[in-house]
């Protein structure tokens, strides 16, 4: 078995200010992102305003998925019995390199050549497609997105839309190339029509499908996947061999529980009341559906976060991407910018966690902290709380190293901490920038050039310059005077 | 190499000391009936209110809807078969046989693999429960209604929906669906579609492309 | 009733006129106002940046200082945010339960300066003047943290002769979001581009919002940009075309 480098989240080649630069450079993705982002935001609050209950259900959610966390070892057990139960098989994988293995032990005991996909970011999290390419299995991704990523040797940025940073023309480009249809036409029917065509007969003969899971449902053993194309279900009932891969985070304690999430996460996804399909099945059914079935359950650095009570929530997420389609960063830089499967708001929290911090320590900077994400969150993940949270890890740690220490910004901090403990320090500290800002101050009473780290600041903006007189100043001359004279004749009154 | 039951005892030994001691099953239990279930569960609308929204929702999707009573199922199939110019359907086992006109031809579908199933003309049938407020249907592998893969390969659809399997919330089909969850159960909603591209919702992936829905206006005998 | 006035660090040092604004309107519906000189900053910038432990001694500073306040009145709703989110966490991350218990007491009588006048007092028509075509700008803490709502709005159409002019995407953030606007400053710019457009294309003069810290963002693009719209905090706006008052002409 040739191996590859076991693949993570994060892929690890720049942090985000440099990443997101990059990004930003790029402007018809831009252009995409941003459309798309408008689109799928505007129907997401026109679906979710017409819901009395949504609140409501935001907090059920929230509460069901919490719960679940708090007891997952209970859930999961209780899951893995009534799936082997109903037929299924399922397997435990500590980490990527252990999942890979699994799958392509059970694609080759099938002697299967050729393996058909239903799109799932935690196949991309361990990067399974190069591991069964290097071993002489082809991957096909038959959600439309996946399928176009995968063709264009692109990577996803957006977990429920992956290829939304790429218009029509693009995605047709790509398909004229990629399938030899040089007559393409470019609106997505034409486009949508290339895809049923090139993947039917892929469905009818494949005999090996790979899924991931939307949920894990305890009680019933059962899995639940929401799509919208059908090419899922084409997967899920067609072949002799199912795979699902799911995170083991993704348990709910039982199927009712679905009346809550079919709710929310289709409203908050597509902004669709519904989404065309979803599906859930337990095991194998004679004459339905394959005749073997496989859940290989993937920690992968997921259970170590449970221990942050804080962050814990982090878990909860269903994937629905709300937070990535209202994020003001995002739509600036797309969902590469991010160097994650998981972007947005949302990746900016769960993959530094994945890594134990040990990757993506700028991601939980990426975020202005205007909280749009958890105003959208369909179980109320607060993200900017665990943005916070993560921060502070990365300041203690980074506080830890010799560098971090005498860094800039730790010794401006600690500068600026002092200051905050006493008002005679802040005020004097105030009159040093007075006077110390003057070489700094233009003519028009602006600063347009600023040093170091601060540098970022006046490329665009102009700053203004600090007033000769602070307000404490003003009290202490025009009001102070008055309040006291004030005072010492209620002093005279009541004496 | 690891084994498996290795990893499943490292996963599961990583999880208990993330989250400290567990407790009994009766605190889980009780933890689990405290979550405060304060959504909406069923509607105050009226019978006719509620099927007339789930005709709403369908149209929304691009789907057909179709009107019959009780006692003239078959003339309404007959009737949407001509007007979208098939022949012959599948059928699953158990499909009442008083909805089959002598004018068409319908197989049962026992006798159909894949590959005929994809040269199928369409779908015949039923279903276990239906939505009004996503426009939902729901089918279960369950007599008259049948494997998933009939509801899939063919790129027509027509289901038959009485007016009482219609209920008008998605917690409302939970309170009935919970009895069968074990079985392959499909939500359908509109025919397939995709919006990868643009974000705009494009009806025919790999689904049906055609799907229409017969309400039968009087409840099921 | 006694108010008193916690200025911000920033304000005090970069905004002196916002501070002043709060005093006149404050004083003229007949409150006395207290300014106590031993105030500095509510911790937000260590907060939100990770440096948690750093914060804690200025929050302690903050509720020394303020615990036997009747009323604080704050003219920027991130730093009421960052009490209202965060010091009781900061304080149980610090094992303080007498910290906890003295902000849980605090917190119910700390006010941003809108929901003051309108939460508190009941008033929305202060009496002022300024005849400006102007665009508010929604504090992405004023929403989303605050839950103020129109407040801000309800204060700014009774103003006479102001013309109040819609933004386009009014909850989309400018951008700032504190040290962001360094760490970020590409993305920040980018954002700050997009709402600086929506403020253009508003027409109005002058862009006011409940806190500076926005409003130094955008205004550092519109000078930069060589535009003639100019910012004002409310509480200005709210000061101005009185018999007395100063006729607002602060930031130009």
């Amino acid at each position: 078995m040739s191996e590859v480098p076991a693949q993570t989240a994060h892929w690890n080649r720049q942090d985000f200010p440099a990443a997101a630069r990059e990004m930003l450079e790029n402007s018809q993705t831009r252009k995409n992102v941003q459309h798309a982002t408008n689109v799928i935001q505007a129907k997401r609050n026109k679906v979710t305003a017409e819901m009395p209950d949504w609140e409501d259900l935001r907090e059920a959610g929230a509460q069901v998925r919490a719960h679940a966390l708090r007891h997952l070892d209970y859930y999961l057990t209780q899951f893995e019995a009534n799936c082997t139960r109903a037929g299924g098989h399922v397997h435990w994988a500590s980490d990527a390199v252990e999942a890979n293995r699994i799958i392509l032990g059970l694609v080759q005991q099938h002697q299967a050549k050729e393996v058909i996909k239903i799109k799932t970011m935690t196949s991309e999290e361990i990067g399974l497609n190069a591991h069964l390419e290097a071993n002489g299995v082809r991957p096909v991704e038959t959600d439309l997105a996946e399928l176009i990523i995968q063709l264009g040797k692109d990577r996803p940025s957006h977990f429920v839309v992956p290829a939304l940073h790429m218009n029509r023309q693009q995605v047709r480009a790509m398909f004229q190339r990629e399938m030899n249809l040089p007559d393409l036409g470019d609106r997505p029917e034409d486009l949508a029509t290339a895809a049923r065509t090139y993947l039917r007969e892929k469905f009818l003969r494949v005999k090996v499908a790979i899924s991931g899971g939307n949920f894990l449902i305890a009680d019933s053993g059962g899995i639940c996947i929401t799509e919208s194309e059908g090419n899922g279900r084409m997967c899920l009932t067609l072949p002799d061999v199912l795979i699902s891969i799911v995170g083991i985070e993704k348990v709910i304690p039982s199927f009712r529980d679905l009346e809550v999430f079919l709710q929310t996460l289709p409203r908050s996804a597509t902004g669709e009341r519904m989404n065309p399909y979803n599906s859930t099945w337990c095991g194998v059914h004679p004459g339905d559906g394959p005749k073997e079935f496989h859940v290989v359950l993937l920690d992968n650095g997921r259970s170590p976060i449970l221990a942050d009570k804080e962050a814990r929530q982090t878990l909860q997420c269903i994937r629905c991407a709300a937070c990535l389609n209202a994020c003001p960063v995002y739509h600036q830089t797309g969902g590469h910018a991010y160097e994650s499967v998981y972007a947005g708001p949302i990746g900016a929290i769960l993959t530094p966690q994945l890594h134990s911090m040990g990757e993506g320590r700028s991601l939980p900077y990426a975020s202005s902290l205007c909280g749009a994400c958890y105003q959208v969150c369909p179980v109320k993940i607060n993200i900017p709380e665990v943005l916070i949270h993560l921060r502070g890890k990365v300041v203690r740690e980074d506080q830890a190293t010799f560098a971090g220490k005498f860094s800039l910004w730790n010794i401006g901090m600690q500068a600026a901490a002092f200051l905050f403990k006493d008002a005679s320090r802040l005020a004097m500290a105030e009159r040093i920038g007075q006077i110390g800002q003057k070489p700094l101050v233009s003519k028009n009473g602006f600063i347009e050039w600023l040093p170091l780290m601060l540098n970022g600041w006046t490329q665009t903006r102009d700053l203004k310059a600090m007033p000769a007189q602070s307000f404490r100043d003003w009290w202490a001359k025009e009001k102070a005077p008055q309040a006291n004279s004030s005072q010492r004749n209620e002093m005279g009154h009541d004496g | 190499m690891a084994d498996s039951s290795n990893h499943r005892a490292a996963i599961l030994g990583s999880i208990r000391r993330s989250l400290g001691a567990s407790e009994s099953l009766s605190a889980i239990a009780q933890e689990y009936a405290a979550i405060a279930r304060t959504y909406t569960r069923s509607s105050m609308s009226s019978a006719i209110a509620v099927v007339e929204l789930f005709e709403d929702r369908l149209r929304e999707y691009d789907a057909g809807v179709y009107h019959s009573s009780a006692g003239s199922v078959a003339d309404a199939i007959a009737e949407v078969l001509t007007a979208r110019s098939k022949k012959s359907l599948v059928i699953p086992a158990g499909l009442p046989a008083d909805w089959l006109s002598k004018d068409f031809a319908f197989g049962e579908a026992d006798a159909f693999d894949a590959y005929r199933l994809d040269k199928a003309e369409g779908l015949l049938c039923g279903c276990t429960v239906a939505i009004a407020e996503t426009g939902t249907i729901v089918l279960q592998n369950a007599p008259g209604q049948g494997p998933r893969i009939l509801s899939l390969v063919p790129d027509y659809h027509l289901c038959v929906v009485f007016a009482d399997q219609i209920v008008a919330t998605v917690p409302e089909a939970f309170d009935r669906l919970k009895a069968t969850s074990d079985l392959p159960t499909t939500f359908i909603s509109g025919p397939s579609a995709t919006a990868d591209i643009e974000m705009t919702r494009i009806k025919g992936v790999h689904g049906p492309r055609f799907l229409d829905v017969l309400v039968v206006e009087e409840a099921k005998a | 009733m006694r108010v008193s006035l916690f200025i911000t660090c920033y304000n005090d040092a970069l905004f002196p006129e916002t501070g002043k604004a709060v005093v006149s309107v404050l004083e003229r519906l007949g409150h006395e106002i207290e300014f106590r000189p031993e105030q500095t900053c509510c911790g937000q910038m260590h907060w939100n940046t990770g440096y948690l432990r750093e914060a804690v001694p200025i929050i302690r500073h903050f509720v020394q200082v303020y615990r036997d306040a009747e009323m604080v009145v704050i003219p920027s709703s991130s730093c009421v945010s960052m009490m209202r989110d965060h010091y009781i966490k900061a304080a149980e991350m610090e094992g303080d339960a007498r910290l906890v218990t003295e902000i849980e007491s605090l917190l119910p009588r700390i006010y941003e300066f809108s929901e003051f006048l309108v939460r508190k007092l009941g008033v929305e028509d202060v009496g002022a003047a300024y005849p400006h075509k102007v665009t508010y700008h929604a504090s992405c803490h004023s929403m989303r943290s605050l839950h103020l709502g129109d407040i801000p709005i309800r204060l700014l159409k009774q103003v006479r002769g102001l013309d109040l002019q819609p933004i386009q995407n009014m909850q989309e953030c400018c951008g700032f979001g504190g040290t962001f606007s360094i760490k970020n400053a590409d993305v920040s710019s980018a954002m700050l581009a997009d709402k600086v457009r929506n403020v253009l294309n508003t027409g109005a003069e002058v862009c006011t919002a409940v806190d500076n810290s926005c409003l130094m963002h955008l205004y550092g693009s519109l000078h930069r940009q060589r535009t003639f719209v100019r910012t004002a905090h409310l509480a200005e706006i709210l000061a101005s075309g009185h018999a007395g008052a100063k006729v607002e002409e602060v930031r130009a």
